[in-house]
């Protein structure tokens, strides 16, 4: 049974190691959890999940094989009617409410719960008559509504074992689902790359032995600047129009960039990069930086992230005077490619969900342009743009 | 059997005492994860005291060396002694300086050894300590010595996840995330730290601490550690719980609010909703 737990765990891409399973043996051997369902849980998870992303999946992957073997206690006297009845009127529709009546009505349906929950006597899940999940008999959790009428899972009840792995509290430290700054902080921290500059304060050891040598053995310090992080950046975030719907996570991904690096300079654009970005958007019209000058400033050791969802008309890109917001000389395309040439390290980080990439055409346009180095503002996604940076 | 059962001054949650005994039962070492301000680093001190064990800290920089846990060879000092003509200079046992891991391995008893916030140091360094922790023992190069662990110490290694640890490094430990904790958890935290705290005022502070943490867009939420502080400044000040609760609009930044947003941004932003707020009610 624990094999195909592990083996299960593997599956879902918690990295599991034979060497944890071992130690998870050797703790129930020193039955350090016993007899209880919880404490095993707790054991397991402490044993297998060495990071709090993989521990979503590993709860999902508990709650699945070792559903049944909680008890479901005596649930009978601890749900208040009245309570069950809002809930359900909440949610009803007329025509299931009609049903109940043809059912006999609440006090009916009440009394068949509880000869129901006296007849069960595990967990269940599917069917059309237990009390369990996902089945259409009118108790249960996920049965009527998404919420649910979860019996055995709502706050008041026994802190039964099911809950805890069932509540799913690690869902958003899941690292494909969601990004706070501090998530994004940690992505960024990878395209460090130490070099030493500045005063000379730490001890050279290395030359120091080898100058106070030359030195007939006259002690001869030596020093070394400290090592700082030397990642030069520069950040076009694309604001306005579609970009509305991400504006709160670009934000995040900003200040975290921003704290990140001390050669950090960011500019704006609008859906696509032409002759001048600005930096501070509300002076937009009169403050333009051409990126021309851009280029000329800074050398090609200079990596680029361009933050944007590309989604725009294809004109936008591939003709003269496609730009929303003025007239362009020459097509987005050239310009973008002119960028991507001074600067070979570039990546682009899309907020848009991958799954709806295929479904824009200017995305697969700018992905063409950009030679796929597109990546999806998620943590993994920020990974590998950072990973790609940093080649 | 040692077990760490909680303190009267920490609270300790099921899944925490599990992790904690797995880690003294099987001699190995627990890292210890979670949010700013929930207590990590306070834990190895609370085994210690729970269990009745000596505590170790080896707090890491950003410049600490795994050698440095083992110990360090003073070359300076000799090579100056040596120009002094100084009788120490024959041994050279006497510019050996044992750091904190030798130190936990020659205790008397099993001390426990905190190795704190262990993703500041350098990327290797969890790699260079793994045989060290695994074997509890390393070699003195200098003086050709072997040091053993008499006990094998309780080993808690926190971490505030700036960096990724090496998955061989994570495979020998036990790991805990420690969670934010729920209403019902930080009350009992409450009562621990101040057991003589009006009902009322702790029911109107949790109520606020836990609104300002739903607040979309702050840029560090307050934490425990946070929370604590501001009750002491509310019991300092004599904040009454009627204040608390008076919500008023125009008053939606809580009072003392020093203690529980940490930047000048996320007060800004408590201004802001406060006057959005005011202009809907006006």
């Amino acid at each position: 049974m624990f094999f195909s737990f592990f083996a299960e765990l593997r599956q879902a891409k918690v990295p599991v190691s034979l060497r944890e399973y071992l130690t998870l043996m050797d703790a129930m051997q020193r039955r350090i959890a016993v007899f209880d369902i919880e404490e095993f849980y707790f054991l397991a998870r402490t044993s297998l999940v060495k990071d709090e992303r993989h521990l979503d999946r590993f709860d999902r992957v508990f709650g699945h094989c070792f559903k049944g073997i909680e008890t479901l206690g005596d649930p009978k006297a601890e749900i208040p009617e009245a309570w069950l009845k809002k809930i359900t009127e909440r949610f009803l529709t007329e025509e299931e409410k009609k049903l109940i009546q043809s059912l006999g009505g609440w006090e009916e349906l009440m009394a068949t719960l509880r000869r129901r929950l006296a007849e069960q006597k595990a967990r269940h899940q599917g069917g059309s008559k237990w009390i369990g999940t996902a089945g259409t008999s009118p108790f249960g959790a996920y049965g009527y509504n998404p919420e649910g009428m979860r019996i055995g899972q709502q706050e008041g009840r026994n802190r039964s074992a099911v809950k805890v792995w069932d509540r799913r509290e690690f869902r958003n430290l899941d690292d494909t689902v969601e990004l706070g700054t501090r998530n994004i902080k940690l992505a960024l921290r990878r395209l460090r790359k130490f070099a030493r500059e500045g005063a000379a304060e730490e001890l050279d050891l290395g030359s120091t032995v080898k100058s106070t040598a030359h030195n007939a053995g006259w002690l001869d310090l030596k020093l070394v600047p400290e090592r700082h992080n030397a990642v030069t950046l520069l950040l076009f975030v694309d604001v306005g129009g579609s970009m509305e719907d991400h504006v709160r996570v670009c934000e995040e991904l900003f200040s975290a960039a921003r704290s990140e690096f001390k050669h950090l300079i960011h500019f704006y654009f609008h859906n696509c990069i032409y002759d001048a970005v600005w930096r501070d958007s509300r002076r937009r019209q009169i403050e333009q930086t051409p990126v021309m000058e851009l280029i000329h400033t800074y050398d090609a050791s200079w990596r680029i992230v361009l933050v944007g969802d590309a989604s725009m008309s294809p004109y936008e890109i591939e003709k003269e005077g496609g730009s929303v917001e003025r007239w362009n000389d020459e097509p987005g395309e050239v310009w973008l490619r002119r960028l991507l040439d001074a600067y070979p390290r570039a990546v682009w980080v899309n907020p848009v969900p991958e799954r709806y990439w295929t479904g824009t055409a200017s995305i697969g346009m700018i992905r063409q342009i950009i030679e796929d180095r597109m990546f999806p503002l998620t943590l993994d996604g920020l990974d590998r743009a950072v990973r790609r940076l940093t080649r | 059997m040692v077990r760490f059962e909680g303190t009267d001054t920490y609270v300790a949650t099921q899944d925490l005492r599990v992790a904690v005994n797995a880690a003294i039962a099987l001699e190995r070492p627990l890292l210890v994860k979670g949010e700013p301000g929930t207590g990590k680093t306070i834990l190895a001190h609370e085994i210690a005291s729970g269990i009745g064990k000596d505590l170790i800290t080896w707090h890491i920089k950003s410049t600490t060396k795994a050698q440095q846990g083992l110990y360090e060879y003073d070359a300076v000092s000799r090579l100056r002694d040596g120009q002094l003509g100084d009788e120490r200079v024959h041994d050279i046992a006497n510019y050996i300086l044992p750091g904190k891991l030798w130190e936990a391995f020659e205790a008397a008893e099993a001390p426990v050894l905190l190795i704190d916030e262990i993703d500041k140091a350098d990327i290797e360094f969890p790699n260079d300590l793994l045989l060290e922790l695994d074997r509890m023992e390393f070699y003195v190069y200098e003086t050709r010595r072997t040091i053993q662990a008499r006990h094998r110490p309780i080993v808690i290694i926190t971490s505030n996840n700036e960096k990724e640890l090496p998955d061989a490094f994570l495979r020998r430990c036990f790991f805990h995330y420690i969670r934010f904790p729920d209403r019902e958890t930080m009350q009992q935290i409450i009562d621990v730290h101040f057991p003589n705290l009006k009902h009322e005022l702790v029911h109107e502070a949790l109520t606020i601490f836990y609104d300002i943490r739903q607040v979309p867009g702050l840029r560090k939420k307050p934490s425990t550690s946070e929370l604590l502080d501001w009750i002491k400044l509310l019991l300092v000040e004599d904040v009454s719980p009627e204040v608390l609760r008076s919500r008023d609009p125009a008053k939606l930044i809580p009072p003392l609010h020093g203690a529980l947003l940490k930047n000048e941004q996320d007060v800004h932003l408590f201004e802001r909703l406060a006057f959005l707020h005011r202009r809907e009610r006006g």
